[in-house]
């Protein structure tokens, strides 16, 4: 198998598993029991006007038809309009993505900062304090909850230094097109770090059994065998070795990373897709609820489909066979 | 050092089982009643914690919390083996396009996170105790099912499944009296893992207002309470934030403590 057929193969289990998934979401939002008329107009109001709003919203046509009107409708970007306001969902999402997406990005792209040089030392010095000490700390950061890190960030930092910004959010530019990096960057550093904590925790644990697995390798051996320093080795043939296990992680946790910024923004009410999506599960309005999860398994499902492909690139004896 | 782990992880686990416990016959105050009198007050001598906005004893609560939280865990992980553990194995035994099918399944259920399932749930019928643990126990299927399944397939190798096979035994029988009692001890491991995740998940649904409703005092309900007095009482935060990180960290030492008991070897990779 070359590895045309694989990248073939991966696209379309990811084709079918988006499809899927889009079969589930909306499964669950509108066949469960529960009417989204009634929960709109409260339940004293009358049967005739119950049946009209659900007339209006086209809920009184039949299940299969209604799905693939929204499948359908997505697949050219429109995800509906409001069952309340009559707006329409991709533009209340799309301006929201942006947020979220900074949140995640710039956690993504500090935890392996971090979590690289604690997961290397706690490998290379394991029986030693040193090593005890990273292995503890990550223990510990992957016991915390990140809103709860958020929290206490803010109690530090905003509460009792006053250094930062307690909640809010500022555009990186705002409506009137002044750029507003300062700010910005105020406001982001508490609830990033807050992600950062948690992350780099998980990922210095795989950092650390991936690098000890290599110095166990006869390859390591053979490089201080012919005099190479232990950094010098790990350096040369460990990085690359150990990051096929890494990147696998990254790619896992980005999803759990996207689940914590939905959490952290309430933390710090950031107006992100997790607050959009929140604010819409409290008013019933499930046309947005549906549109917002299904962006968000998107989501989930290009990242997978990135790890994946990304082993084709790192490691060159996946590139003949299937790479699962 | 690693067995000390192990004994710590033992200790924090059986002191929120016991918090929960007591909670049922004694708590310190009523974990319910307003006590307008009584609002904010520091800890001390009455008040061990201190008591919240509503001038309820921290420490009450936080132990009836501690029910709703070992409550929806262990609801929520016995859901997760009862669904992933058979699937696993039959995927294990059988190979082929049944295990093909299982692990797809598994990897559509990834790109569901207990949090999205529970905000589904919870616009679709409501927030509830009940859709929260049916939330984090589907979530939780796929390591379930991803580690029976290669646990079953080490078992399988084995001479005694051969020589069960070899004397007739059905495929049923074989997975009951020889599969399962032989991957119980890896399931264990991963049931306190999940645990872990379990209760850090009701954490943040119950923080987001998508788990028990009030006035059922839970850990994350209390942080979210607490962030409103953040600046004139920071310090009623830190509790029910540290009951949660303690419990966490003590189903996870205790699962990698159980894990180093069961394969010395393990000890220096994991």
């Amino acid at each position: 198998m070359n590895s045309g057929r694989t990248v073939a193969v991966r696209l379309l289990v990811f084709a079918a598993s988006l499809f899927v998934a889009s079969i589930a979401i909306f499964l669950v939002v509108n066949a469960l029991p529960g009417d989204v008329a009634t929960a709109i107009l409260g339940f004293g109001a009358d049967p005739a006007s119950i049946a009209d709003l659900r007339a209006r919203l086209g809920l009184d046509r039949p299940l299969l038809v209604r799905y693939f009107a929204w499948a359908g409708n997505m697949l050219t970007g429109n995800l509906g309009r409001s069952y309340l306001t009559s707006e329409s969902v991709t533009a209340l999402v799309a301006p929201r993505i942006g947020v979220t997406a900074w949140l995640v990005v710039i956690s993504m792209l500090i935890a392996p900062l971090v979590a690289l040089p604690l997961g290397m030392l706690a490998a290379m010095k394991r029986r030693s304090w040193q090593g005890a000490t990273a292995s503890t700390v990550s223990q510990i950061g992957l016991s915390i909850p990140a809103f709860y890190a958020g929290i206490l960030l803010v109690i530090v930092f905003a509460v009792t230094l006053r250094w930062l910004p307690a909640n809010g959010y500022t555009e990186l530019v705002d409506a009137t097109g002044r750029w507003r990096p300062v700010s910005f960057v105020q406001h982001l550093v508490l609830p990033v770090l807050s992600l950062v904590i948690v992350q780099s925790s998980v990922l210095t644990r795989y950092v650390r059994s991936a690098f000890i697995e290599v110095l166990s390798e006869d390859y390591f051996r053979t490089a201080r065998a012919v005099g190479w320093t232990r950094w010098r080795a790990l350096w040369r043939h460990g990085v690359r070795n150990a990051a096929i296990s890494v990147v696998t992680v990254i790619g896992l946790q980005l999803a759990t990373l996207l689940v914590g910024a939905i959490v952290v923004e309430q933390v710090f009410r950031i107006p992100g897709l997790g607050t959009a999506l929140l604010s819409a599960v409290a008013n019933r309005d499930l046309i947005v609820v549906q549109g917002i999860v299904m962006v968000l398994v998107f989501a989930v499902l290009v990242i997978n489909l990135l790890t994946d492909l990304s082993y084709l690139l790192i490691d060159p004896r996946l590139r003949g066979r299937d790479a699962r | 050092m690693r067995r000390s782990g192990l004994w710590v992880g033992i200790v924090l686990v059986a002191l929120v089982i016991l918090a929960a416990l007591v909670s049922l016959v004694w708590t310190p105050y009523d974990p319910l009643q307003v006590q307008p009198t009584q609002i904010l007050q520091s800890a001390g001598w009455r008040h061990l914690l201190g008591t919240d906005g509503f001038g309820i004893d921290i420490l009450s609560r936080l132990l009836v919390g501690a029910r709703t939280t070992v409550f929806v865990g262990v609801v929520a992980v016995s859901l997760a083996a009862l669904g992933g553990v058979p699937l696993g194995v039959l995927a294990g035994m059988r190979g082929g396009w049944v295990s093909e099918i299982v692990l797809r399944v598994s990897d559509i259920l990834y790109a569901f996170p207990a949090l999205l399932l529970a905000i589904l749930l919870a616009a679709a019928v409501g927030a509830s105790t009940l859709t929260a643990m049916v939330a984090i126990g589907i979530a939780s299927i796929p390591a379930f099912a991803r580690v029976a399944r290669a646990a079953t397939l080490i078992v399988m190798t084995q001479d005694y499944i051969l020589a069960a096979r070899a004397s007739g035994t059905s495929r049923w029988t074989i997975s009951v009296r020889h599969v399962l009692p032989n991957i119980a001890a890896v399931l264990g491991v991963q049931a306190s893992v999940s645990f872990g995740i379990a209760i850090l998940a009701e954490a943040a649904l119950s923080y987001l207002g998508l788990a028990t409703p009030p006035p059922t005092p839970t850990w994350g309900r209390m942080l979210h309470d607490a962030q409103s007095y953040i600046f004139t009482s920071p310090i009623q935060a830190l509790w029910p934030g540290l009951a949660i990180a303690l419990s966490v960290l003590g189903l996870n030492l205790l699962g990698d403590g159980l894990r180093d008991h069961l394969d010395p070897r393990l000890r220096e990779t994991a």
